[in-house]
């Protein structure tokens, strides 16, 4: 409920600004969109309302208007606030285990899971009885008739 | 027995985690600036308008630039300790008057005590966007050569202050 009033709420302010050209809002919604808003980590710089993100998004309309990349204004606020202002971490020696562990722990359950049908499918139908066990059987039951599952002879 | 080993094997590796994670702060952000020239910025004294101060005015020397405001409530949690190291004297103290009024800046001085050498006004937030401020107060420990040495997420707490940012300055100053 709160972050569609926040999400409203940023429409909003973002349609009361756009006095642009409908491409360069165009560039900053998609801008905004790939940024995290530092105050309220789980919202991109689009859907938060803080006052910060706010004045972050004032920074990109006007690195816009001043006619720098995309990759130049990702950059100037990675050399702020650092790779977490980014929601698409970028793929780097401390971020290895982000990318690739969900893949790894599949591959771990996949193993397991194939181990343990395979170990399955190699266990026999039925327990069977040892030969001191086959012993005992017969002398208490008698040799072996039709009903080898045993159950009552008598 | 092994049957029973391995989801109590998983189990405590997963305890392991959540512990660890427990006493993670997710707000806290490792700062890029770290370790990188504190950004240069001209702005005018809260007190005396007319005149400027640049970062490159206390080259020389090892210092905290604490972000503050009189809006911001966690401000008013560190603002003791910050009285208290002005009043020893062991480093000198600037303030950063982040996006506030000038009149109330100055009345909350006033109430709780101005440990600042000087205080700076960033009317608009800029200069907080070129330090990476997202949430005041912040307190960034600058050693003689300019350069960022420690940044303080939050209010600074006593252990804080003893176990990182004095040692810390001690080792700068020498």
């Amino acid at each position: 409920m709160n972050r569609l009033i926040c999400t409203a709420l940023a429409a909003f302010c973002m349609a009361a600004f756009a006095a642009d050209k409908p491409e360069t809002e165009q560039r900053i919604r998609m801008l905004s969109e790939k940024l995290r808003c530092l105050v309220c980590q789980n919202q991109t710089l689009a859907d938060s309302n803080a006052e910060l993100a706010q004045d972050l998004r004032q920074q990109l309309r006007e690195q816009v208007a001043a006619g720098r990349s995309d990759d130049q204004i990702l950059d100037y606020l990675v050399q702020r606030y650092g790779d977490f202002v980014l929601y698409d971490p970028p793929f780097k020696a401390t971020t290895v285990l982000l990318w690739v562990g969900p893949f790894v722990l599949l591959g771990i359950a996949g193993l397991v899971l194939v181990v343990t049908l395979r170990r399955r499918r190699r266990l026999p139908e039925e327990p069977t009885l040892g030969a001191d066990a086959q012993r005992l059987v017969q002398r208490v039951l008698g040799p072996a008739d039709e009903d080898k599952r045993g159950g009552s002879p008598r | 027995m092994k049957r029973a080993f391995w989801p109590l094997a998983i189990f405590l590796v997963l305890v392991g985690f959540l512990a660890v994670g427990l006493k993670l702060d997710p707000r806290e952000v490792p700062s890029p600036l770290v370790g990188k020239p504190a950004p240069a910025f001209d702005l005018p004294l809260l007190h005396q308008p007319d005149k400027r101060f640049v970062p490159a005015d206390m080259r020389g020397k090892v210092w905290l630039l604490n972000v503050w405001a009189s809006w911001c409530v966690s401000c008013r949690e560190e603002h003791p300790l910050l009285v208290e190291l002005s009043r020893k004297g062991v480093l000198p103290i600037l303030g950063l008057n982040y996006k506030d009024r000038g009149d109330e800046a100055q009345r909350w001085l006033k109430q709780f005590g101005n440990p600042y050498q000087l205080s700076v006004v960033d009317a608009d937030g800029r200069t907080g966007i070129d330090y990476g401020v997202y949430g005041v107060p912040e307190t960034y420990l600058i050693g003689p050569d300019g350069v960022i040495r420690f940044k303080q997420i939050g209010p600074i707490t006593p252990a804080v202050l003893e176990q990182k940012i004095l040692p810390l300055a001690l080792s700068l100053k020498q």
